[in-house]
């Protein structure tokens, strides 16, 4: 499974939402990504991708967009 | 060595519905339900100074411990909501209180003032005697200012909550505390002078949900507590998702997080002893049984207070 359906499938799993959305699309604007969802979504990249987020990087703009997690996952290395 | 002997609160009288809050900004009650959890929230009237709150909390406080304002040795008063630069409200609430002489102190840090306010009196009973904490506000001054976000508008409350901290004996030792503040994003949550509450809920929400299960771990390891050991958790009462998010990460059932937030919103730095008040006047300390205070908040500040209850 490439990195883009490996996303997908976390932000289903999290969301309990079928996940239809373009790249770069706001997650949060498009309605699949709320306020409390966010965390579980951090975690579940951080135990997926074997990371350690740190609390400095814990901006939600990071995690807005399919395209700005995998940003996000390629600054990581 | 601190105490905490007794605690007081004071909500006012006016209630407002999430069905009369929720119309302020387009919503419904059981949206705002949905995203905090809250049904109603208290108001104060017109004429009522954050002083007076406290101060009405205060009062409450001494009277149940049977001390008297003028042989406190110091009085913290944390509000966010004081409204104006300076003086704060301490000096106010004190002479109100009767307590000529005795310095206050402002902490004028919102959410998390009365958990730094505890943990400080906490390390200075001991020099200067009992400590009478006081965390007031008004909120209901900030969220009517125009224009009301769909997201801010909905969720605070006004109240006063209190606790004396002596340094001899009381209900609960307190025994342990960790504090921590990080101005990184310190514009996702903030109120200048005369503005409306600027909120980034998402920002806020996210780093609370890690910072404030990190802190609470990171007392209770020190004295090689477990989450599941603790009595009871007396959180500043932001919003109910948050509280049972914090419990699932802790492996906790949530109903160990004690709660009132659907009665009273979110009344910043208040909430927190409102909810002790609350649940010390219905359950109260189990002798030797662990009890964790904490909150999260502008700044950011946060932290995580350890007590255990006394007579074990």
């Amino acid at each position: 499974m490439d990195r883009r359906s490996k996303l997908i499938e976390i932000l289903t799993n999290v969301t309990k939402k079928d996940i239809h959305i373009a790249p770069e699309d706001s997650l949060f604007e498009s309605g699949i990504l709320d306020s409390f969802a966010l965390p579980d979504l951090v975690s579940a990249l951080e135990q997926e991708f074997s990371i350690q987020i740190p609390d400095s990087d814990l901006n939600p703009r990071k995690f807005d967009s399919l395209q700005r997690i995998e940003e996000y996952l390629d600054s990581r290395g | 060595m601190a105490f905490i002997k007794e605690f007081g609160c004071w909500l006012p009288r006016r209630t407002v519905t999430s069905e009369e809050a929720g119309a302020w900004v387009g919503s419904d009650a059981e949206w705002v339900k949905n995203v905090s959890g809250i049904e109603e929230r208290r108001f104060a009237d017109e004429t009522d100074t954050v002083a007076d709150l406290a101060a009405r909390a205060g009062s409450d406080c001494l009277e149940r411990a049977g001390v008297e304002a003028k042989d406190l040795g110091m009085i913290l008063l944390a509000s966010g909501t004081g409204g104006r630069a300076f003086p704060g409200p301490a000096c106010s609430a004190a002479r109100l209180l009767g307590a000529e002489g005795v310095p206050a102190l402002d902490i004028p840090i919102a959410s998390a003032g009365s958990l730094f306010a505890l943990s400080l009196a906490s390390r200075l009973a001991a020099q200067l005697g009992p400590i009478l904490v006081i965390g007031a506000e008004i909120m209901s001054r900030i969220v009517l200012r125009e224009p009301r976000e769909r997201g801010v508008a909905v969720l605070f409350g006004d109240g006063a909550g209190a606790c004396l901290v002596t340094p001899d004996s009381g209900r609960a030792e307190i025994i342990d505390s960790v504090l921590a503040s990080d101005g990184t994003y310190a514009e996702d949550l903030m109120l200048e002078n005369g503005a409306p509450l600027k909120m980034n809920g998402r920002s806020v929400i996210l780093q609370a949900s890690r910072k404030i299960p990190a802190a609470i771990r990171a007392v209770l390891e020190r004295h090689s507590i477990e989450p599941a050991a603790v009595q009871v958790f007396l959180m500043h009462q932001a919003n109910q998702n948050l509280l049972d998010k914090i419990a699932a990460t802790l492996g906790v059932p949530a109903e160990r997080f004690f709660s009132n937030i659907r009665r009273y919103g979110n009344t910043s730095s208040a909430s927190l002893l409102i909810a002790a008040c609350e649940w010390f006047r219905a359950e109260g300390f189990r002798p030797g049984a662990p009890a964790v205070f904490a909150a999260f908040g502008a700044g950011f500040h946060w932290g995580a207070l350890l007590a255990r209850g006394a007579g074990a």
